[in-house]
């Protein structure tokens, strides 16, 4: 691979300064320096988007597989316009069209996909640590597209890529996390993204969509050790400089975790009422797909303080920069 | 006639007649023929000098799954024999979840028949409710005259209160138990591993003490209620432990089993070895381990504790093995689809033993409670079996105490590969398994045997 690919400001992974990872199953393994490289990284990624022919040569001759067990549309879209850009031939398998509805198993799809030479997989699964399980079998980098409820990292970076355009840093920021944490990939990826960027966290959800280690808050020798737990929304949005809100699935409600989403809308939901309660240029954020008048108002969702549809635009930038990332570990040009 | 068999030298470990000392033993006719110093028999005998070797009763298994009919590809009636036999078990009581369910006399006389060319004792668990659905009770005096020893829904916890006891009281005039799994079905909802930090850490369903503790207790009502014989399955918390002490204080009918997994491994096993003081460690492709996925789920260090502290003190009456073997497939798998189980048969009186070594258990207890306490449950059904006394059954175990070996699942002879403890360093063996008075399994060199 040539030393700038196409990509004059950016940061080469053979400098001291590298992300040398096969695969990117969470940011749990990642420095505050790697994920603040991968940040850079995206500015320069950010360039490349906004130029009039959106192309580099970076991952020609690369093949990235997405392979799709779970709906979705921005991160899979995203990954496969990164991978495009990056010149890399992408293709797509998602859960309807492959075999796992005929009952083959995801090893067996994996090992298919990757006898058709995939550099990459990128993979989104219902369950949790199916990516670590496709790692642990397969030679591909596999990079985790969200599985379960245990991670997602590329979403966090793009959430860390979008506070540091916004207000220029991290550390020192005051972020509540709010809604469903029980079951949010989002949360526990951002946890430590948020953490090894030295933010300050606030998590705030009903007592039934929390897990049951974290009801207690975090040990002195935790990583999360500076996270605090409230079930309070006006004391977690309280001088806030983020305010992050979590999709809602219905089914907590059916599953009897929630009385009602009116109530939880009434105690959870981000209104303008909240917003007067954050620091004055509050940012606004959530993973979509929204349920507008439940997690977030509409007003708000649309509003002055909202980064919902920036942090879309980021996703592209920041998972060209995984994919990079991970091409460049597996040894330049083949 | 057969020859004769005569054991020398070994130390002999009877606990239920308290022995334990260097004896000989004689084994004429399927029969322990006799105990005792200096046994001198010249004619037609072959004599196994086992010197150095520990000599028990055979093994007796409470708690097996042996898949046949319906999951032979997972095991088979005589694939489970001779992993059985390799691990020092001459009586294996097999669980009724097959498909068929085995919950009548014709599928009970199925796995007889099949029980009877094996080299070890197989004997049949009947179904405790058609179909194990948890709806109406089975035929349990029929299956009883052809040779059930107890009955049991195996994996499915008998939910409904009402039909629980009227199982007990049924069963009460049979004088077998009904063995049920501990779990309350609506707080286990989707569960995969032990509810705590590691469950929230990977994402996953946890299974809280509570699910099994519950039902332990609604058990020990019934039994209470009713005067009939519940035998709690493989409990495993420390929750539990107490309620049955409680209980057994208030000379309720209850007995309890623990597995050796549950004796010696924590949910820490589960992330193949980062423990609590790296709790948030990064994890790697090897963080699902779902070799460590059993039903009930490994819980804490505090709960092996006071499971072995109830086992100690007989608070829990045995160790049952819950060998749950499957194909490899059922594993090579994300954790939420992976099977519940491990396959023990043949690693059980190794991780028995790092008890006995660690001297959290006396060598006494651990052989009593894979072969006396056994028996005093089958006493309706098998009443010679578990001790070394003469005209009982000649079912014996020589085992080396001290013998190191590394796990090698290639090496089972069980079709079920799925243990945690591939690749681990392990102490103690089994070296010969005789069952009425046959050699069914040796190690031993030939230099110490005798024609």
């Amino acid at each position: 691979m040539s030393p700038h690919a196409g990509i004059p400001s950016l940061k080469s992974t053979t400098s001291e300064m590298s992300i040398s990872r096969k695969h990117i199953l969470d940011l749990d393994d990642f420095t505050a320096e790697e994920i603040q490289l991968v940040l850079d990284n995206t500015v320069a990624m950010q360039e490349v988007i906004s130029r009039s022919v959106r192309k580099v040569p970076a991952l020609r001759g690369r093949t990235i597989v997405t392979l799709f067990h779970e709906p979705s549309t921005r991160t899979r879209v995203s990954f496969e316009q990164a991978g495009k850009i990056l010149s890399a031939d992408v293709i797509n398998v998602s859960s309807s069209a492959s075999s796992s509805k005929k009952g083959e198993s995801l090893y067996n799809t994996a090992l298919t996909i990757q006898s058709m030479q995939a550099d990459i997989i990128v993979v989104r699964h219902p369950h949790s640590g199916s990516p670590n399980f496709l790692a642990r079998h397969l030679d591909s980098s596999i990079i985790n597209a969200g599985d379960g409820y245990h991670a997602h990292p590329s979403q966090a970076l793009l959430d860390l890529y979008t506070i540091q355009s916004h207000f220029g840093d991290i550390k020192g920021r005051k972020v509540a996390i709010v809604g469903d944490i029980m079951y949010s990939r989002v949360a526990r990826s951002n946890l430590w993204g948020l953490t090894k960027m030295g933010a300050q966290v606030v998590l705030c959800s009903p007592p039934t969509l929390i897990p049951p280690d974290f009801v207690n808050g975090f040990p002195k020798t935790h990583p999360f050790a500076s996270v605090s737990i409230t079930h309070n929304l006006s004391e977690a949005v309280k001088n806030a400089d983020v305010i992050m809100a979590l999709r809602l699935q219905a089914e907590r409600q059916s599953r009897g975790r929630l009385p009602s989403l009116r109530e939880y809308s009434r105690l959870y939901g981000i209104n303008s009422e909240t917003v007067k309660l954050a620091k004055e240029d509050v940012l606004i954020m959530h993973p979509g797909p929204i349920n507008e008048g439940i997690e977030i108002d509409t007003e708000i969702a649309h509003g002055p303080h909202s980064a919902i549809q920036d942090q879309v635009t980021n996703g592209v930038a920041v998972r060209m920069a995984l994919l990079y990332a991970v091409a460049s570990a597996n040894g330049g040009d083949k | 006639m057969t020859k004769r068999l005569l054991i020398k030298g070994a130390r002999v470990l009877c606990p239920a007649n308290r022995i334990d000392s260097t004896m000989d033993i004689l084994l004429e006719s399927e029969k322990i023929k006799d105990v005792g110093l200096n046994l001198n028999v010249t004619e037609n005998v072959m004599t196994i000098d086992a010197s150095g070797l520990i000599l028990a009763p055979g093994f007796i298994d409470l708690h097996c799954h042996l898949r046949e009919p319906g999951f032979e590809h997972k095991e088979t009636v005589k694939s489970g024999s001779a992993a059985a036999i390799k691990g020092g078990f001459t009586t294996i009581c097999a669980m009724p979840n097959t498909d068929p369910v085995t919950d009548d006399a014709t599928s009970i006389q199925f796995l007889l028949d099949k029980a009877k060319v094996q080299p070890a004792r197989v004997l049949p668990i009947g179904s405790a409710t058609k179909n194990s659905e948890g709806k109406e009770l089975t035929e349990m005096a029929e299956m009883v005259e052809v040779g059930a020893v107890a009955f049991s829904d195996d994996g499915h916890p008998i939910a409904n209160d009402m039909l629980m006891r009227h199982a007990l009281e049924y069963s009460s005039a049979l004088g077998v138990p009904i063995i049920d799994h501990c779990e309350v079905p609506s707080l286990f909802t989707n569960g995969q591993i032990n509810e705590g930090w590691i469950a929230s850490r990977l994402g996953l369903q946890g299974i809280p003490s509570a699910a099994e503790e519950q039902m332990v207790d609604r058990n020990i009502g019934l039994a209470k209620l009713t005067g009939g014989w519940v035998h709690l399955a493989h409990v495993s918390t420390k929750g539990s432990v107490e309620s049955i002490r409680n209980a057994k204080e208030l000379g309720i009918n209850i007995t309890a089993e623990v597995t050796p997994h549950h004796l010696t491994l924590t949910e820490d096993a589960i992330l193949h070895g980062i423990n609590q003081e790296g709790a948030y460690k990064a994890l790697n492709e090897n963080a699902y381990n779902t070799m460590a996925k059993v039903n009930p789920p490994l819980r804490t260090q505090a709960d092996v504790e006071a499971l072995i502290e109830g086992l100690s003190d007989g608070t829990i009456d045995i160790i049952a093995t819950d060998h749950a073997p499957h194909a490899s497939i059922e594993k090579l798998c994300p954790m939420q689809e992976a099977a519940f189980g491990i396959s023990n048969l043949e690693t059980t009186l190794a991780s028995a033993l790092s008890l006995v070594h660690n001297k959290k258990l006396s060598l006494n207890r651990m052989i009593e409670s894979v072969t006396s306490s056994p028996a005093a449950l089958l006493k309706a059904s098998n009443n010679k079996i578990g001790q070394l006394t003469k005209g009982f059954s000649a079912d014996l175990t020589l085992f080396d105490l001290d013998a190191d070996w590394i796990v090698d699942v290639d090496q089972f002879v069980s079709k079920g590969k799925n243990s945690p403890l591939n690749g681990e360093k392990m102490k103690g063996k089994v070296v010969l398994t005789v069952y009425k008075g046959q050699i069914v399994y040796s190690n031993i060199s030939k230099d110490l045997v005798s024609k």
